[in-house]
């Protein structure tokens, strides 16, 4: 398997293409290998470990809590789903062809990645001045928390009590990082490669960089890509399984139960009733 | 530069009889291996060691890719015809001229006589950036050295480029394109049959491809219905050199006249895009008007619409709008 494309330009010498598309088929595969542990793991580990603590049931901060909590603003959900079509566009362009369903694919893929690009910019505006903004990011805190899960989850924890979660776990933090890493690589390199092709926004400039530069621009745009490829796999199996269903619904209509709330939260941490 | 050597690298050979050994073959070796009609196109790549397959799969010797005959829908030719042999054929010439005149027009009578219909239809680009072997969008890398300001790009594309601006040079592809031929190709899962419109592919939906033929496809045969027979029939070719070349630029019309009144027309030019390009506005235009002067102006006029020239090539515009006013004028 190979990491890299090589090509020889004009004067002879040996230039970076972008990544192998090896890279493609293991991400691809890395996704659904993740899917099936994770299947094997929830149907034969989880249910064996102590489950997180008690609901907090009749403690001062869930007393005022509402029947349904309001978990994605409107305009929080908007950007997801304008997000999610715009990136399953981009996939679909991207990758298609590559494997072999041959399509125009160049002007749609331009144009499902500034619409990708808008959203992405809102995204930072509105979650920078009128959401939490701490509350999707990795903390210290967190990750002391996820070794003493994972020593419970190994059997060597202290017993000691370890708290529910705020408004965010931490596997969905590192999502989002992961996201937000490989979205801005390939979103900053292919505003870049907007100057490559025919389009409405900017004029053509092959020479705008440097050939080796050029090349490192592809190879990144096609690593964040290929990453993406595992990442949406993941995205969508956890959207749909059963006990991850109530998450989903929340980006849909905006709310959740206050069960649900209760069950998977930390009031103490993601305080809904201030609100 | 790619230098030109006395040797080629070495390959396998093969010389099958039959269609079905050359399929066998090529599912064999798969994409290592390249299907050798005339070898006009072959053998450059070949000597300029850009190409190096495992395999090369000559289909000289299987006869029934040469048979040309009529049929109650028209005429089949089969795509190891050579092109003299297309020119002389008395089915060919009496009901669709165009296409013989076309193929007299493809480079020179020796080549005529070695190259056939299948590999002028299925030749690849003539680009010299992509031929040098560099690697461009083409070639599998990420730029066109073409389409950069200093680049030598007086003979390609104005229309139909996507990130490669290389053309395709073939003079028998436009008018297969207008009279609604059929492409027969056959591969180890079977036949499929494609309308010449579609065989021909731009960069938009496969920048490494000119034609529908992946690796282990066979071209046997070229179907042309007789919807266009004896029509009025418009053929130019553009060149550099009249003795020798590939077009500048090409068109091919098909036209049925009635009392003077076109009552339907194809006009479909090469040269200067990736693929024979037919101008459907152009055509929709036109249709129910005289021939003249005036439907030919606007057939024309639309047909240069959204062209998109590059450093070099703005004179191709001009050109293309000439020859589709000629070949709706219907003018020598």
């Amino acid at each position: 398997m190979e990491l890299f494309q090589w090509g020889t330009n004009p004067w002879g010498q040996e230039i970076l293409i972008r990544v192998s598309w090896d890279l493609l088929y293991l991400s691809f595969w890395a996704g659904i290998a993740f899917i099936v542990f994770h299947v094997i793991y929830s149907a034969v580990w989880l249910p064996k470990l102590a489950r997180e603590a008690s609901s907090g049931e009749g403690s001062a901060a869930v007393a005022g809590v509402p029947d349904r909590i309001e978990r994605h603003s409107l305009a929080a959900r908007l950007f997801h789903w304008v997000m999610a079509a715009s990136m399953l566009v981009l996939l679909v362009t991207g990758f298609f062809p590559i494997v072999g369903i041959q399509f125009p694919w160049v002007t749609i893929h331009w144009v499902a990645g500034v619409v990708l690009t808008i959203s992405i910019i809102y995204h930072i505006v509105h979650s920078t001045f009128f959401l939490d903004f701490w509350s999707i990011w990795i903390l210290p805190a967190d990750l002391a928390e996820a070794a003493a899960r994972v020593k419970r989850q190994l059997g060597q924890g202290d017993g000691g009590e370890i708290k529910k979660h705020g408004k965010y776990p931490l596997d969905h933090k590192l999502y989002h990082t992961s996201v937000m890493l490989a979205g801005l690589a390939v979103i900053a390199t292919g505003l870049v490669m907007m100057f490559r092709i025919e389009n409405a926004l900017v004029a053509r400039n092959a020479y705008l960089l440097a050939e080796e530069t050029w090349g490192l621009m592809y190879m990144l745009h096609g690593l964040g890509a290929v990453l993406f490829v595992m990442l949406t796999l993941t995205h969508i199996y956890f959207a749909v399984r059963p006990d991850k269903i109530w998450l989903t619904k929340s980006m849909i209509f905006g709310s959740v139960s206050r069960d649900e709330y209760l069950s998977h939260h930390d009031p103490e941490r993601w305080d809904v009733t201030t609100k | 530069m790619a230098v030109i050597r006395d040797k080629m690298p070495a390959f396998q050979l093969f010389q099958p009889s039959s269609t079905e050994e050359a399929l066998g073959v090529l599912d064999r070796y798969g994409a290592e291996a390249w299907v050798l009609a005339g070898g006009l196109d072959s053998w450059d790549w070949f000597k300029d060691r850009v190409q190096k397959p495992a395999a090369v799969v000559d289909l000289g010797g299987i006869a029934s890719l040469r048979e040309i005959r009529s049929t109650d829908g028209g005429v089949e030719i089969g795509a190891m015809a050579t092109l003299r042999e297309v020119i002389r054929h008395p089915d060919v010439s009496g009901q669709f001229g165009i296409l013989g005149q076309a193929a007299s027009k493809a480079a020179s009578p020796q080549i005529q006589n070695q190259g056939t219909l299948g590999g002028n239809v299925g030749q690849d680009t003539r680009c010299w950036y992509y031929r040098d072997g560099w690697s461009c969008y083409r070639a599998g890398g990420n730029i066109c050295y073409a389409d950069t300001p200093t680049a030598m790009n007086r003979e390609h594309a104005i229309l139909g480029a996507s990130r490669c601006v290389a053309v395709n040079p073939s003079d028998t592809a436009p008018v297969l394109v207008a009279l609604d031929a059929e492409m027969v190709v056959v591969n180890a899962s079977g036949e499929r049959v494609i309308p010449a419109q579609d065989f021909f592919i731009g960069p938009a939906v496969d920048i490494e491809r000119m034609t529908a033929l992946q690796p282990g496809d066979i071209l046997t045969q070229i179907r042309i219905p007789s919807t266009w027979a004896n029509a009025r029939f418009y053929f130019e070719k553009a060149r550099d050199r009249q003795v020798w070349d590939f077009p500048l630029a090409n068109v091919a019309s098909a036209a049925k006249v009635n009392n003077g009144v076109i009552e339907d027309i194809r006009i479909v030019a090469n040269g200067v895009a990736p693929y024979p390009v037919r101008f459907i506005a152009a055509e929709d235009a036109v249709r129910g008007q005289q021939v003249g002067d005036q439907a030919a102006d606007q057939a024309g006029q639309i047909a240069i619409r959204g062209v998109n020239p590059l450093a070099h090539n703005g004179y191709k515009v001009t050109l293309l709008r000439n020859l589709v006013t000629r070949s709706v004028r219907g003018e020598a």
